[in-house]
């Protein structure tokens, strides 16, 4: 698991995406090939400003064995102002919540492997205002 | 193409079946099917396996050169391929298996769909979220459930769908199941009972959500002309379709429509010539309740947004307009992953025969629909008396 993470960590710390040069799409997580343009496609690569806004979310109670000491956690679906919409981590009160809520992207402890295990770190969201 | 039929089907019961093995229950399925078929086992020309993840489920690959193998059919040297395609590889399989029958390449073909998933305990449900962006939606936190969750939650906003319109879907699966000698649930629920059990990612709650269940499912397609010296009741497939869309479920086009479900479905009743009102039944992929609802509406049974009628009205119910999930579908029946696509084509083949007893429905026409995570794969198929 480990390579695999390590690979993308500029993209996952940083917030960094792409966008087709082509027809000015931008992506996130980053893509090779433009699924508008594809052979044509003009990828360059671009750092999001972290500011997006919530389209949709969920507060996770049954979480994954790596994840359960952070239960409930919210995930939400986040529209960049760039336009690209991801899938991330909300920290926040799961009361404080809702729909078209403006937020901001910070680091944060994304899980581990094991008690003893290395430590995964990404991108999630807080509320714009804090 | 030459028109293919279905000659046989069988099933191992579903459910957390401690006391059999992957090759246990895949048996019991086949030899169901063999028997059913009317087959020695001699006859079988090709076999396609739709399996998620023996390699995590069981430390196990090369599931089709197994299964051959404890079916006795080793020493006839048949090809026998695995297709994946997250829960969709069942349904993949039996498309595998029809193209193999209606392209001439081969007379009698096995489909079969397999999982072993409760040996690995609680890790089942990560293995499962395998079907999603692992690097970009599971890495991240999110589960297969919150996944649908947020579908859900958008759907409410959008359409005015209401939690109570899901638990009905729930409580009309288990309803049906009871039905269903090889069900895993085979027990009524309650309104009640649905809304006020724990969330598992809200929006959606454990009766929301289909159990992770071991199970088999085993069907026989054979030629036109080969089928009529089997069987007196050819169940025929009159459309497969296939289509794929974005794995993530943040880069669709609009995230309270499967696209990939609208596609393979319009090219579905094309091929068989026939509009989504002539379907008589169907068996849907309802992972969760809201991808049963999502279904009505992108099979076509209803227009988008208004899902949730057919379930206030009861056109869904075993007795209405459109039964849907006459077995309990994977709510209720329960969802062993790559078994899924098939056992739901021999829940259609046992009403379209009229055996299907007690939860028999009236129908000609039937149509299974199974998906791959939150809708990256479907698979519709069309079948017909």
């Amino acid at each position: 698991m480990l390579p695999r993470f390590w690979r993308k960590i500029k993209y996952r710390y940083n917030l960094i995406g792409t966008k087709c040069e082509n027809c000015n799409t931008y992506y996130y997580p980053p893509r090779n090939l433009c699924p508008k343009c594809r052979r044509k496609s003009k990828i360059v690569e671009v750092k999001f400003s972290g500011k997006g806004e919530v389209l949709s979310y969920s507060v996770i109670h049954e979480a994954p064995e790596n994840m359960k000491d952070q239960k409930p956690y919210i995930v939400a679906l986040i529209k960049l102002e760039e336009g690209p919409i991801i899938t991330a981590q909300l920290v926040c009160d799961s009361s404080e919540v809702k729909k078209g809520m403006k937020v901001k992207a910070v680091f944060r402890k994304c899980g581990e492997e094991g008690s003893a295990g290395v430590i995964y770190y990404c991108t999630k969201f807080v509320p714009e205002n804090l | 193409m030459r028109k293919v039929a279905v000659i046989g089907v069988g099933q191992s019961k579903f459910g957390e079946l401690w006391d059999y093995s992957f090759r246990d229950i895949v048996l019991s399925a086949g030899i169901e099917a063999i028997e059913d078929a009317g087959l020695e086992g001699r006859e079988i020309e090709a076999m396609y396996i739709g399996n998620m993840s023996g390699g995590r489920f069981l430390a196990q690959e090369h599931i089709a050169a197994l299964i051959a193998d404890y079916s006795g059919l080793a020493e006839l040297h048949i090809p026998s391929t695995r297709v994946e395609g997250a829960d969709a590889s069942g349904g993949l399989a039996l498309r595998q298996a029809y193209l193999a029958v209606a392209s001439g390449l081969h007379d009698i073909v096995i489909a079969a769909g397999a999982e072993k998933v409760t040996d690995v305990g609680e890790k089942a449900v990560e293995i499962l979220s395998s079907g999603l962006d692992r690097e970009w939606e599971v890495f991240n936190g999110v589960t297969l459930a919150s996944l649908f969750a947020i579908i859900a939650r958008l759907h409410m906003d959008k359409y005015g769908t209401r939690a109570e319109d899901l638990a009905m879907i729930s409580v009309k699966n288990h309803k049906n199941a009871v039905r269903n000698p090889k069900a895993q649930f085979k027990r009524e629920i309650s309104i009640d009972v649905a809304l006020s059990s724990p969330y598992v990612a809200e929006p959606l709650r454990v009766f929301d959500c289909a159990p992770v269940s071991d199970g088999a499912a085993v069907i026989v397609l054979a030629s036109e002309e080969v089928a009529r010296k089997y069987t007196d009741t050819p169940i025929y497939i009159s459309a497969s379709a296939q289509a794929t869309d974005y794995i993530a479920l943040s880069s669709r086009r609009d995230f309270t429509t499967m696209d990939a479900v609208v596609f393979a479905a319009r090219e579905a009743y094309k091929k068989a010539g026939i509009e989504p009102k002539d379907i008589d039944v169907a068996e849907v992929h309802d992972s969760f309740t809201i991808a049963e609802l999502l279904a009505y509406e992108d099979l076509g049974f209803v227009e988008k947004g208004k899902g949730a009628e057919l379930i206030r009205e009861g056109v869904t119910e075993l007795d209405g307009e459109l039964p849907v999930n006459p077995s309990g579908g994977l709510k209720a029946c329960g969802h062993a992953a790559g078994a899924t696509g098939i056992r739901q084509a021999v829940e259609i083949t046992l009403q379209l025969r009229g055996e299907a007893k007690g939860r028999q429905v009236d129908a000609e026409t039937g149509l299974t629909m199974n998906i791959g995570g939150t809708g990256a794969t479907a698979v519709v198929t069309i079948f017909r008396r």
